[in-house]
């Protein structure tokens, strides 16, 4: 383990940092949308119920690790740029080191031991997981054997996806996602500058009807042999935002579970072909606005952190720097699969609790303001609760909440960052424009100064909850607010806009 | 003459050392180098130099003029 820590002393630090010493509870899986266990299969709430990027809810009490062994891809995207790599950055396609599959396979075991609440391990690149099939399969095969109890999952941009469907099945690799953009060659050929395919780079229309059909092809083949498909999307403003509608419907009759519509990154200084033609990315309302008229179609993911290819812990966090190469070699890891299940069984137990005081407070709400909805944000740093102070906070958590639901509908960066411009700025009017749309702010703790601020913005913020778990406490915040409206006492407004700041937290950049 | 990687561009990615028909490309001190005596430019196998057509940075595989042009047997 490291330096002179007990595994015992990590695990407490663990449990004191997540919260969720204490922690656990199932009962829905709120696949990235709401829907309940109750709404599944049951061999499919198996096999998402702690994943993750696939569960909304388990991604308030489960971490994934991705394993940067792909680093070659076999399509280029204007979106990306993989020669830029700031480690305070934190967007797909970057990583700090690139690993062997051993190496890997090493430090897989090394997070396990440390952090109990990791299940699931990704290839996501830096490039694409099947131009490099030769090390993602090696490494699946390395790690099944160490650490058997831990889900393996793979993300493609599908070029090459029908070649390996069955080796993806023999390793029982039950999660895949795939990059869909677009399922109009004109549209694609304004995303994807070139493909590589037969031995030939190949450019616009043709390569982008070539990467369209072996996406679909591959979607297909994944979903006849039962392997659950999330579907990504960039949208981006003005190219193909109106289009993933299109996507939704073609994904979903093809059996893809679950559709992830990320807005797109495009800082000038990534140097990608976005960022230098000045292609903006959706306003808060935009993404939500698409989100939300595509959920009728099939369930939508709006917890994605657009995670770096290398990213250790819970989404929202990286914990990758304390995994580096060097530090692992260092570690001596003993691999504790009934540590781990004890853990998992605690967590379960506090999901449990925290879904029945959910649905005992739903089910105190009247009908009588079934149309109004308001959007809230919530200061956490996991397991399900109230649990982190306004100042400290990384990122906020949306809740939207009416009489019918309190649901999670997306998430704001606050961190500073690097080289984003921001650096100058006043951190409160940062967190303001991220957390414009919301009416109240839920911390365990604020300063006077910033919460009087947050007042003039018509933002509430709201202590009275500490520690307590969210979706509970802030549909009671709710019920007192209908409460006020029916007495006059307040008039219900709807909020703005909010913008979508870039990339996610790493840890340097918050020492920094 | 042959390719050569210009290395203070080359991301080292990888993708273009299984491309290679000649097995010509390998890592070297963190990024790929072309051994110039292998290189056929792919004349005989592709139409088009499969490094250059993998790369994703443009003109990191170029032309190296330090060598004789490559011809075929």
């Amino acid at each position: 383990m490291q330096s002179g820590k007990t595994a015992e002393e990590i695990m407490q630090e663990v449990a004191e940092h997540k919260g969720c010493g204490t922690s656990g509870g199932s009962g829905k899986a709120s696949c990235g949308s709401s829907a309940g266990s109750g709404d599944l299969a049951p061999e499919i709430w198996e096999k998402v119920k702690n994943h993750p990027c696939y569960s909304e809810e388990a991604h308030h009490h489960y971490a994934r690790m991705h394993v940067a062994v792909a680093p070659a891809c076999n399509i280029q995207c204007n979106y990306c740029n993989r020669k830029y790599d700031c480690a305070n950055e934190s967007r797909p396609g970057v990583v700090s080191e690139k690993l062997t599959p051993e190496v890997a396979a090493k430090k897989v075991l090394a997070v396990a031991s440390t952090i109990p609440q990791m299940t699931v391990l990704g290839i996501a690149g830096p490039g694409d997981s099947l131009a490099n099939p030769a090390k993602t399969f090696k490494t699946f095969d390395l790690i099944s054997q160490v650490a058997p109890d831990i889900k393996l999952c793979l993300s493609t941009n599908g070029l090459a996806l029908p070649d390996h469907v069955q080796e993806i099945k023999k390793y029982n690799v039950d999660h895949v996602t795939v990059t869909i953009n677009m399922v109009d060659p004109e549209v694609g050929a304004k995303i994807y500058p070139w493909i590589f395919w037969k031995n030939k780079r190949l450019t616009g229309i043709e390569a982008a009807r070539i990467l369209h059909e072996r996406q679909m092809l591959g979607l297909e083949m994944l979903t006849a042999e039962g392997i659950l498909v999330k579907v990504n999307s960039v949208m981006i403003p003005g190219i193909n935002d109106k289009h993933l509608v299109e996507v939704n419907k073609a994904v979903k009759s093809r059996g893809a579970f679950l559709h992830n519509i990320m807005p797109l990154i495009s800082a000038p200084e990534h140097g990608t072909v976005f960022g230098l033609t000045g292609q903006r990315g959706p306003t808060a309302q935009e993404l939500k606005a698409l989100q939300d008229e595509c959920e009728g179609e099939m369930n939508m993911m709006r917890h994605c952190r657009q995670c770096r290819a290398d990213a250790v812990g819970l989404l929202g966090e990286d914990r990758s720097s304390e995994f580096t190469v060097e530090k692992i070699m260092e570690m001596e890891v003993e691999y504790d699969l009934e540590g781990r299940q004890k853990y998992q069984e605690a967590v379960e137990a506090e999901r449990q609790k925290e879904s029945e005081a959910k649905h005992a407070e739903l089910a105190d709400l009247s009908d009588e303001f079934a149309g109004v909805k308001m959007l809230v944000a919530i200061a956490t740093k996991g397991g399900g609760r109230i649990n982190e102070h306004f100042g400290h906070a990384k990122e906020f958590q949306i809740f939207e909440l009416s009489t019918q639901s309190a649901k999670f509908v997306g998430h704001r960066r606050v961190d500073l960052y690097c080289q984003g411009g921001y650096g100058d700025e006043d951190s409160l009017e940062t967190v303001i424009r991220a957390i414009n749309d919301c009416h109240a702010v839920f911390v365990a703790k604020i300063g006077g100064c910033p919460k009087a601020d947050l007042k003039a913005a018509g933002i509430d913020a709201v202590e009275e909850y500490a520690h307590e778990f969210i979706e509970q406490s802030a549909l009671r915040y709710f019920k007192d607010y209908l409460g006020k409206i029916k007495s006059g006492e307040i008039v219900h407004v709807e909020k703005g806009d909010a913008t979508i700041r870039q990339g996610a937290f790493t840890q340097e950049s918050a020492a920094a | 003459m042959a390719y050569k990687i210009v290395s203070s561009q080359c991301t080292s990615c990888s993708a273009c050392e299984p491309e290679c028909p000649n097995n010509a490309i390998r890592e070297k001190d963190g990024t790929f180098v072309i051994i110039a005596s292998k290189c056929t430019e792919c004349i005989g196998y592709f139409d088009d130099a499969q490094c250059v057509a993998v790369c994703p940075v443009d003109d990191t595989c170029i032309i190296d003029t330090s060598v004789p042009r490559y011809e075929a047997a």
